[in-house]
């Protein structure tokens, strides 16, 4: 059938609430927000026709029309200048990069226009910069990168990053209401993962931003992480929960500005605390947690601070390497053996 | 060839962004590729040697006319108590002058309508004045005080009034123009019919910010006017250094919008030929590229002993190829003022600028821990104050 046309495809609006993965969780809450909210709209590289890479915009241009679902050039520098400028006139911009790698394209944007603005001239910018981070999944160099580390050191910019669907949904619509820049970034590995699908709550909720959460409880040692590595402490407290070791998991859900009274909290009671995170070790987040940990809870450590994160290169392509590179659950029960010893 | 604003044959049949069905494959083939480069209002040498005058083809009333006048001496005055004070060390930072340059930020920024926008660069004081700022919030900005705009966080223009259609540059050139998108894309969401200008210099024109900005601009029709400013120098390089185009509205071709070649130093004709674009934007919602012929008489700021300018060649722009003079000229040959009335109206202005420079001066300096709020909202966010075991 050579004259046969392809049939067109869209997408249904999705469920408020109900069983939901962590892609599905963050579309329901975009979806929710632009239905709530006409001054909220999508922007970035075929978010509009395609649904985006990850199909986290699918079907919102057949609800909402390409004046608020906006496919712009290969052009990061237009996608972050434009969500902030349509900030300072009262829209409320969700900019999507296709790989966070490509934030690096919009850097000179971010750092030095949207984080500044509100301090140089009270210009608010209520924009969510988003999109996949996160290595594991055999990407290599260019498609893998966690780039929290980058944005730490300028103030202006909120960043999150869930670890669950109930969090994922909650963070974006927290992030759309917010009044100032935030980049949120979601984790590949995740997006699709069974073990994360879950109950959504059908009415309207958020999650603070600022507030980290206790994913498990504990009394003997904290980890303190984020994103993907959530679920790599978890599997570390089961195996150590046999060995005896009462491990408590601290989701920190925001990296910027930083829950250091959670953080805090979780060392003063358990005493012992392991910083687990994706990125590379040096200047990574887990250096500021440590040094905040030394700082300010010194007195209640029993064990120095541990740092367990990637390696410091880029992000290697074959699944040996990249698996010597990542953080693995042995890295973080040896870790945790060896605090436990001290 | 001369006429940029005709729209290409098939425009009229491309697709609205509004459309009911965004999953309609309109393909729209651009039209296609042909020079549209007015210069209808380029420079032209003067006949007979004569001083060069401005165009007289105008729809400027004289009244409004008169208005220009004082926009440019304003600009050019305010900049010269600027240079006492920098001298004085009250300015905290540098002095950017816009000399020999005023009438092509003053000529287009008066050819807006209120709702309009522009985002200027450093040496387009005169399109911020025009906006409506007032000359005590520049003073107060550049002596770094508590009252200026930005409560002396930041320098010079750097700050912005929604209101009044100002949106303050960063240092870094090139990156307003994907700025200005975001700004006429909010304004087609919220239906408004809002015309933008946003200024870039032959420098500027070199980053990929300016090229990213000004092609997403293009494609989605905005009706973003760039007015480039060809002032032979970016900092100390010359703008062979920056480009191998002779006229930098050539550039447009590559986005398929429409161009002027202004002469930038004749006040009227860079508020005709903007005036022409903005219409043409409002209309069909488009981009334009103004190239402004200039000459920045002064350094890239006041430190810059320009050594890398041959001999004679500021000299010459000063005495043959003054903005002011040329309009000043224009204005009595036309009978359009007397000196006398002129005379008044840069009496006036120099009242204006004794007054806001006393009220910029009077201003405390800020509070050393302001510097503490306002990164984010601070009913949500705490400010960033010292740590406790630095306090004391």
């Amino acid at each position: 059938m050579a004259t046969a046309t392809k049939k067109e495809h869209k997408s249904a609006r999705p469920e408020r609430g109900g069983q939901a993965t962590l892609v599905e969780a963050i579309r329901q809450g975009i979806w929710e927000e632009m239905e709530r909210d006409p001054t909220v709209f999508v922007i970035g590289e075929d978010v509009g026709l395609y649904g985006g890479a990850f199909k986290v915009t699918d079907g919102l241009i057949d609800q909402f029309g390409k004046e608020r679902v906006i496919d712009t050039p290969i052009s990061e520098a237009a996608i972050v200048g434009a969500a902030c400028g349509a900030g300072l006139m009262g829209m409320r911009a969700v900019a999507e990069f296709q790989f966070i790698d490509f934030i690096s394209a919009g850097f000179d944007l971010l750092t030095n226009y949207a984080a500044k603005c509100r301090y140089r001239w009270g210009a608010n910018i209520p924009a969510v910069f988003r999109g996949p981070c996160g290595s594991g999944v055999r990407s290599g160099p260019f498609h893998s990168l966690n780039a929290e580390s980058f944005f730490l050191n300028t103030a202006g910019l909120k960043i999150v990053e869930p670890a669950t669907a109930y969090d994922a949904k909650g963070l974006i619509k927290a992030a759309i209401r917010d009044p100032d820049p935030v980049l949120y970034f979601e984790h590949k590995k995740l997006y699709r993962l069974p073990r994360l699908r879950e109950e959504l709550p059908a009415d309207d909720y958020i999650v603070e931003i600022g507030k980290a959460r206790i994913a498990r409880e504990g009394r003997d040692l904290s980890i303190i992480t984020f994103g993907a590595m959530v679920l790599t402490a978890l599997d570390a407290a089961e195996e150590l929960e046999k060995e005896g070791l009462d491990v408590e998991v601290i989701d920190l859900r925001t990296l910027a500005p930083l829950d250091k009274a959670s953080i805090l909290a979780s060392v003063k009671k358990t005493n012992r605390a392991i910083v687990l995170h994706e990125a590379s070790r040096t200047g990574g987040i887990g250096g500021e947690i440590a040094a905040t940990i030394a700082e300010e809870a010194f007195e209640w450590l029993d064990a120095p601070v541990l740092r367990v994160a990637s390696i410091d290169t880029p992000v290697p392509y074959s699944p040996p390497l990249e698996d010597y590179y990542l953080p693995q659950t042995k890295d973080v029960l040896e870790a945790a053996r060896k605090l436990a010893a001290y | 060839m001369d006429q940029p604003n005709k729209p290409a044959a098939n425009e009229s049949k491309q697709r609205s962004v509004g459309d009911k069905n965004p999953r309609r494959r309109h393909r729209p083939r651009p039209a296609p590729f042909q020079m549209r480069v007015s210069t209808k209002f380029a420079p032209r040498r003067s006949a007979d040697g004569k001083p060069l005058g401005c165009t007289t083809e105008t729809s400027l009333k004289p009244e409004q006319m008169l208005d220009l006048f004082r926009y440019l001496k304003l600009t050019r005055l305010v900049e010269e108590r600027l240079v006492n004070l920098y001298r004085q060390t009250k300015v905290v930072g540098g002095v950017f002058r816009s000399l020999g340059q005023e009438a092509t930020a003053v000529g287009s920024a008066y050819a807006l309508a209120p709702q309009d926008f522009v985002t200027p660069l450093i040496r387009d004081l005169g399109a911020v004045l025009v906006k409506g700022i007032r000359p005590r919030e520049i003073f107060a900005q550049y002596m770094a005080k508590a009252w200026g705009p930005s409560g002396g966080r930041d320098l010079n223009i750097h700050f912005g009034d929604i209101g009044k259609g100002f949106i303050g540059p960063i240092s870094h050139l090139g990156d307003m123009i994907p700025v200005m998108t975001g700004v006429l894309l909010a304004a087609r969401m919220q239906k408004k019919r809002t015309v933008a200008i946003a200024y870039i210099g032959d420098g500027g024109m070199s980053t990929g910010a300016f090229h990213e900005g000004l092609n997403f601009a293009a494609v989605q029709r905005l009706p973003l006017i760039v007015i480039a400013e060809y002032n032979h120098y970016a900092y100390s390089t010359p703008t062979n250094l920056q480009t191998s185009v002779r006229d930098l509205a050539e550039k447009a071709a590559s986005y398929n919008i429409p161009a002027h070649i202004v002469d930038g130093n004749d006040v009227i004709a860079c508020y005709e030929v903007t005036k022409r674009a903005a219409d043409f934007a409002r209309r069909s919602g488009g981009a334009v590229l103004i190239e402004a012929k200039t000459y920045r008489r002064k350094g890239h700021a006041e430190h810059d002993d320009q050594r890398y300018v041959p001999t004679g060649e500021i000299e010459w722009w000063e005495k043959n190829n003054d903005p002011v003079d040329r309009f000043e000229r224009h204005l009595l040959e036309q009978k359009i003022a007397s000196k006398d009335r002129l005379d008044e109206i840069t009496a006036a202005v120099l009242r204006e600028i004794e007054e806001d420079c006393a009220w910029a001066e009077s201003s405390p300096m800020p509070d050393p821990e302001q510097a503490a709020y306002g990164v984010f909202d601070n009913t949500i966010v705490p400010p960033a104050l010292r740590p406790e075991f630095l306090k004391n």
